[in-house]
Order: structure tokens, then sequence, then C-alpha cells
């Protein structure tokens, strides 16, 4: 039996709310497969499963929002039913394979509210289970209710989804997510990262006349749509640094935990404000090429927020990337429980000093935000300048 | 193709990658990029849609010639005579 | 005529004097019995001068048996008088238990309806005077079980200054606790302030966050509560319930249903207490109106200490409600 969970979509998300199964009991499902829209307040995302099996009850009903790590669904593993088969057969007892194996029995998890709280939500006919208790023990009072009343009312295209979510040909609505719920999820997980999170900055500048002439040459030889942009040489120039200093390349939980596969997260900002931050999956085995295709497919998915939730779990260190012409320096905030941010600015002629001559050169100025708890100074520099190696020596690339 | 009928197709195709925005207000001379806030993605992919309307093909050096609607319109025109 | 509003200042032994002195002026029936009230002037000196205005037979000194002078208290409201008996301190009065359960309060009902027993006892009661297990004790509960009897908490300077006058107007035994430690606590009452009604609980703070239900020494407590609480943006609102039977179950039910929490204040002992009543009643009662579990703050359940710090750590302070009520609406 596998327990299908609410994923964590990031740091900043504590809760989504199920707007659709895409699966119903009895249902093959394989890995990968998308089998439920969550909304949150990034806005909707496919979920993916993580096994192949069948599903075998789907727990959650639409409509219901819940933390992250409830159970949504019980599914059977591909193994698990061929034992089983396998078990039965030997036994003699039947020839079929078993439709359906013993149901898990469902205890509903127990909701602790008060009285009132429970006659005034039987009343504004809101459902305790999502509500999130601020009374004694986690009890849901009368103004946990109150406050869901009053956002169900401030929302009410929210009830307009739950509604067309009962119907499974309805379209998929793809702004759900205002900007400003986005933001405010952005802004909880910011303000988190700044309480608990030790900063620290290290800043050095890039002479990036080498890279970019090395981009001009490659696009030269590419049509329209497979030109590069810098940003692909930068994801590339992380993920070697990453490599290189695996230090930084980790989560803070519980400690130090260095990360195997680096998951490059791209700031992605939205044009009517708020950020996403899909990852790159093992983007030290990509190819500039790979990387270019990989923005190129997922830049419009995230700003029509169509995004999966594989892609944005799992991001190991993050990159944010400032666009042409805007400011030459940002010192980003970590997204936790990563270690450490790499901040680009956007690239400005600037004089440059070298070998005695002073000239002027397309500078980028790249910071690293760090966790003080994961590493000190002497790593990330180290980071850092392995990074400006690889921009400055982009054919290593 | 006259420039006023360049103009509404251009327009579309700015629409195009960046839906929120209103092209109909640029000025001649107005950045195109900075006054619609379209960044280097978003600008490559209306150079990908300009180049497949118009079956062209706008090498990356000449990116800085398309900068504003007055230079882009001569651009194009400029691009017309030659496959003419 | 006093001017409306105007208030005069005064202790609180002072107000229970002026409601016995303007007894005694209003009925010649009305007389004070106990030990030591006259010559003494009384054990707390409630009725010093007295004797001298009012005459022996007013104010009558009485052996030291309290079985024997509430039982005259009793027959001589049984013949007609309005008997205010005092028991020094409510510990005493379980000498007189037989008198004031067997009798006082079962006369009525075992004539069928024949007798009334309008005898009013006061007892100096509650804790805080270092006056160790055998004076201070909060015996409220034990009173407000028996039926026959009205008990009386007298909490705030209002209620010393009415409450008795009242009392002698009613046909039934009335028992009124007095408490000493709040004998020396200055208040305010209205100039013209005179007799109280002794059937409902009052309001004497109002708010909508919480409702503070207590009574007796509690009472003034639970208000300087109030206060602090009012400086972090809390609105307690304090119920004096002040007649503990029969209770006035309306106006704290009213008060419940109108901030959903309750706590419960007294300096009885926790377990089997007027509280214990309370908190059942709104269970049975405002269930629906709860927003939280009802809280009680009552004495610890030991006998009463003799040194300060100990007896002072017994019982609720001003500061323990301040943070029952956080935590009870998650401030702190």
């Amino acid at each position: 039996m596998i327990e299908f969970r609410m994923p964590s979509l990031g740091a900043d998300m504590e809760a989504g709310t199920l707007v659709e199964w895409l699966v119903k009991p009895g249902d093959a499902v394989r890995r990968g497969d998308v089998i439920a829209l969550v909304d949150t307040q990034k806005g909707l995302f496919d979920i993916e499963v993580f096994e192949d099996g069948t599903v075998e009850n789907l727990v959650l009903k639409e409509g219901a929002k819940v933390p992250v790590g409830t159970v949504m669904a019980i599914l059977n593993g591909t193994k698990e039913v061929v034992q089983k088969a396998t078990k039965l057969e030997e036994a003699g007892a039947a020839r079929e394979m078993p439709r359906e194996v013993i149901a898990p029995v469902q205890t509903p998890p127990e909701i602790k509210a008060s009285p009132l709280a429970r006659r005034i939500a039987k009343d504004l006919s809101i459902d305790l289970s999502i509500i999130k208790g601020t009374g004694e023990e986690g009890a849901i009072t009368k103004a946990d209710v109150e406050n869901a009343a009053a956002e169900k009312k401030q929302t009410p295209e929210q009830e307009m989804r739950a509604e067309t979510a009962q119907q499974p040909s309805s379209p998929k609505e793809k702004t759900a997510a205002t900007a400003d719920s986005i933001r405010m999820a952005v802004a909880a997980a910011m303000s988190r990262a700044n309480r608990e999170i030790p900063h620290y900055y290290l800043e050095t500048k890039i002479d990036m006349r080498k890279a970019l002439a090395w981009l001009a040459e490659a696009n030269k030889q590419r049509s329209v749509k497979q030109r590069l942009l810098p940003v692909a040489l930068y994801i590339k120039a992380v993920a070697k640094a990453a490599a290189e200093v695996p230090q930084l390349n980790a989560y803070w939980e519980d400690g130090l935990q260095l990360k195997e596969a680096i998951n490059i997260g791209v700031v992605i900002s939205l044009r009517t404000g708020g950020i996403l931050i899909p990852a790159l999956r093992d983007a030290e085995k990509k190819s500039i090429d790979e990387i270019m295709e990989w923005i190129n497919e997922i830049i419009p998915r995230a700003r029509s927020l169509n995004l999966r939730s594989s892609d944005i779990t799992d991001t190991t260190i993050t990159l944010t990337s400032l666009a042409e012409g805007s400011a030459e320096t940002v010192y980003g905030v970590i997204y936790p429980p990563q270690v450490a941010l790499v901040g680009l600015g956007s690239i400005s002629e600037q004089p440059w000093a070298e070998n005695g001559m002073l000239d002027v050169r397309p500078v980028l100025v790249a910071t690293l935000a760090a966790d003080h708890r994961a590493s000190d100074g002497q790593i990330g520099s180290r980071f850092l300048m392995a990074f400006k190696h690889y921009l400055q020596e982009p054919e290593s690339l | 193709m006259t420039e006023e009928e360049l103009k509404p197709v251009i327009f579309r195709l700015l629409k195009g990658v960046a839906p929120d925005t209103e092209p109909e207000t640029l000025k001649p001379d107005d950045n195109i990029r900075t006054t619609l806030e379209i960044d280097s993605f978003d600008y490559l992919q209306f150079i990908v849609a300009l180049d497949e309307q118009f079956g062209m093909d706008t090498p990356e050096e000449d990116y800085g010639k398309i900068q504003t609607l007055h230079t882009l319109l001569a651009y194009l025109f400029q691009k017309a005579k030659k496959t003419v | 005529m006093e001017q409306a509003g105007s208030t005069i200042k005064l202790t609180y032994r002072e107000a229970l004097k002026q409601g016995i002195r303007e007894a005694l002026k209003k009925d010649d029936r009305v007389f004070l019995m106990g030990e030591d009230v006259g010559r003494y002037g009384g054990a707390f000196a409630v009725s010093k001068g007295l004797l001298k205005e009012f005459g022996e037979e007013r104010i009558m000194d009485v052996p030291l048996s309290e079985s024997a002078f509430t039982g005259a208290g009793i027959g001589a409201a049984l013949a007609g008088l309005r008997p205010v008996v005092e028991i020094m301190t409510v510990n005493f009065s379980f000498l007189a238990m037989d008198q004031i359960v067997n009798n006082a309060a079962t006369l009525f009902h075992m004539s069928g309806g024949q007798l009334n027993v309008p005898v009013v006892i006061r007892m100096s009661c509650g804790i805080g005077r270092q006056l160790a297990a055998q004076h201070s004790h909060s015996w409220e509960p034990f009173y407000a079980a028996i039926p026959g009897l009205k008990v009386l908490a007298v909490g705030t300077h209002e209620d010393a200054r009415g409450m008795l006058l009242t009392a002698l107007q009613d046909p039934d035994p009335v028992l009124l606790f007095e408490y000493t430690y709040l004998l020396n606590v200055e208040g305010e009452i209205a100039s013209n302030a005179g007799a109280v009604d002794i059937i409902t609980a009052k309001v004497r703070r109002e708010g909508t966050d919480v409702s503070i239900i207590t009574y007796g020494a509690a009472v003034p407590k639970a208000l300087a509560a109030a206060d602090e609480l009012a400086t972090t943006g809390i609105r307690a609102e304090v119920v004096d319930l002040r007649v503990l039977r029969p209770l006035d179950e309306e106006t704290f039910l009213a008060s419940v249903r109108k901030t959903h929490r309750a706590l419960l204040v007294e300096e009885a002992w926790r377990s089997v207490s007027v509280s214990s009543e309370v908190s059942a009643r709104i269970m049975e009662k405002a269930f629906y109106e709860l927003d939280a579990p009802v809280k009680r703050l009552g004495g610890v359940e030991v006998p009463i200490p003799y040194p300060k710090h100990l007896e002072d750590a017994c019982l609720p302070q001003p500061n323990d409600i301040v943070n029952a009520v956080k935590k009870m609406l998650q401030h702190d």
C-alpha cells in the first residue's frame, strides 16, 4: 500500500486544495503520470505520482484544502499486487488477478473545534477540515471559522473553481493564483528565511567579454529558435561550481545535508508580479543546448502558471538573474531549506583595470547569499571564484 | 505592405509574447523592450515570431537595429527590399 | 437629597457598619448578636460604637457558643424579630451547622410553609489576613449546597453597604459572607447608596473577549486583572455572582453567550466549588456558545497556611488571572 500525500511544492507551501482528481479507483498509474490538480497560493499544479501501481482509494474529496503531507489517496504498488496474486495462485484459491485487495480502513482525521465554531461552520456551510485552528491545542475557534468564511466570500472565483472541478471535463483554469497570493506565499518563505538563516553575502565582478563573444559566435550558427541566452551559461556555470563546492548544494534540515543531484532553481518573474522557481534537474549533466531547451520550455509554462509538481520540487540551489537593463547587483534571500542563492545583476559596461591598463568591458556582478550554519566565507568564495572562472572561460562549459 | 499595414501585425506579435501589454501605445521612438518591460527571453520569442511571420532570419548582431518601432519598421522594409 | 452621581469614599468595614446602622434605625425589630460585637466593638471592629448608639438590647454580646446563640437567633426570628447573627469567623459556623442546616434551612419546608425563619447570619470569612488554617477558609460552596438558604457573597463596597438591608426583608434565612481581606480596602459608592437586590449577579465590568465569573474577595482581583488585560487589548468581562444560592444563571450565561469563553475564579478550594456548579450550568445551557473549554482558577487544596507568601500562593492572584486569560486567548 502506498500513501499518496499532498506534496510540498517548496518552502512557501503549507497547504494545498485538491481541485480535481484525474484518476479514479481501479485506474493503473505509472510513475510520472499526472493524477491530480492541486491549487496552491502559487497557482494550479499538475501533481504527479512517483510509483507505478493501481489507485485503490481516493481519500481526499475534491475541493478539500489540506496541509502538506496529508494522505490524498491510497495506491497499490505493482509489486504488491503481483505478490498477492502469486500467493493466491500458489494456494490455488484463485486463477484471476484479484480485482481488489483489502481496502484500508480510513479513520477520518479528528477535527478539534469548539462547540461554537462547529455551530457557526454548520450555519455558514464551511468545511472544518480545511481550517487550521489557532485555539488551544490547535482547536478551531469561532475566529478561525469567521476568517475562513471571509476568505470564501472574498474569493468567489475559488468557489467557481471548486464548482468547475466537479465536472471532470472542465478546462483547467490557468490564472487561478493571483499575483498577490503568489507574492504572499513567497514573502512568507522569505520572512522565514530572514528569521532563521544567518545569511552572509559575497560579491565579485566578472568580465563577460569572452562569454558574450562566445555566445555571439555560437548563435551565428543557430536558427533563431536555437539561439542561446546568457542565462543558459549562468545555469551551467552554477552547476559546475556547485559540483566543485558541494557544501552549497545542500539542505539545512536538522544539520547540513549534502545533495547529490544538482537541481538548480531558476527564478522566473511573472509579468503580473510575483515569482516562480522551477528547477532544472541534474543540471550538471545537461549540455548548454539542453539547458536552453529547458528554458524555452519552462518559461512559457511558468508564466501561464502551468507548472507540474516535479518542476518545483527538490531544488538544491537557486539562481536569480535580473533582466537586461535592470539593476547591476542583486542580493538574494535564500530559499529554505536550501543553503545558497546566486544573484546575478544585468550586464553593464564598466571601466576595467587589467594588467595595468584601463579598458571598458561588459561586467556582470555576481553575488552569493549563503547560510552561515552550512558554510563560511571561504567556502562561499571558492564557489563564487569557480563560477567566475567558468564564465570567463566559456569554452570550458 | 505599408507601414500602416505592418504595425498591427507587429502589435499582434508583441501581444503574443507579452499578453498583458498594450503595444498600440508605443511611440515610434520608444524602446520596445523597456517600454513594454519585455525581458530577453520574451524578446527572443518575439524575434522568432517576427522571423516566422515575415519568413526571414534575423541574426543576433541585428538585434540592436530593431529596438524601436521606428527602427523595426525600417529594418523590415530594408529586409523586404533585399528579398524582392 | 444627595445630588445624583455624587460619590463617597469609604472602607469596606465602614460600608458594612453603615448598612447595619441603617437597618437598626429603620426597623426596631432588627438587632445584632454575636461574640464581642458590643463592648469590644466586633472582632474586626465592624460594630464599633454601635453599642453606645443603640444600647444592649439591640447590640447583644453572646456567650462563646455558636450553636446556642445561632439557635437563639433562629428562635427570635421565628418569634417575629429580625436578628442579625454575627459569626466571628466562618470556620466557627460549623459549631452552629446543626442550627443552620437542620433548623433554619428546613423549618419552612417541614412546617408546610407555616414557619418562616427570617434570620440573617453574617460571617467573616476569606483568606489573606494571616489567620491560619482554623480562621481563614472559603466555605461558601459548603453553604451554597443547602436548599432553604440564601447565600450572598459581599464582594463590593456597594454590596457591603446594601446587602444586609435587603437580606432583612427576606422571609427566609440569609447567609452573608463578608471578607476580612477587604475590610480596610477603600472604595467609592454613591453617596445615596442603600439597599441592593439579592437576586441577581452583576456585570462589574463589560467586555467582549472572555467572561471572568467570580465572587467575594476575588471580585476586586478579577477587576484588577481586567484592567491589566485591557492594556494588552483584551476586553474581559467581570461577572460578580453575588448570590451563590440560588445562582442567577441568566446573567452569567448571557455573558458567556457574548464572549464565548469563561474563566471561573474563586478563593475556595477548587474541587466541588461554586465554580464547579457554574461550569456545569454553562455546559448544560451554553455549550454551543463555547469557543474554548471553561477554565477554573481556585484555591490550592491545602489547609490555608499561616506565612504570608504561602497564604498568597494558595489563592488566585490578579497575575494568575491575567495569565489564565491570555492562555485561553492564545495571546501569550
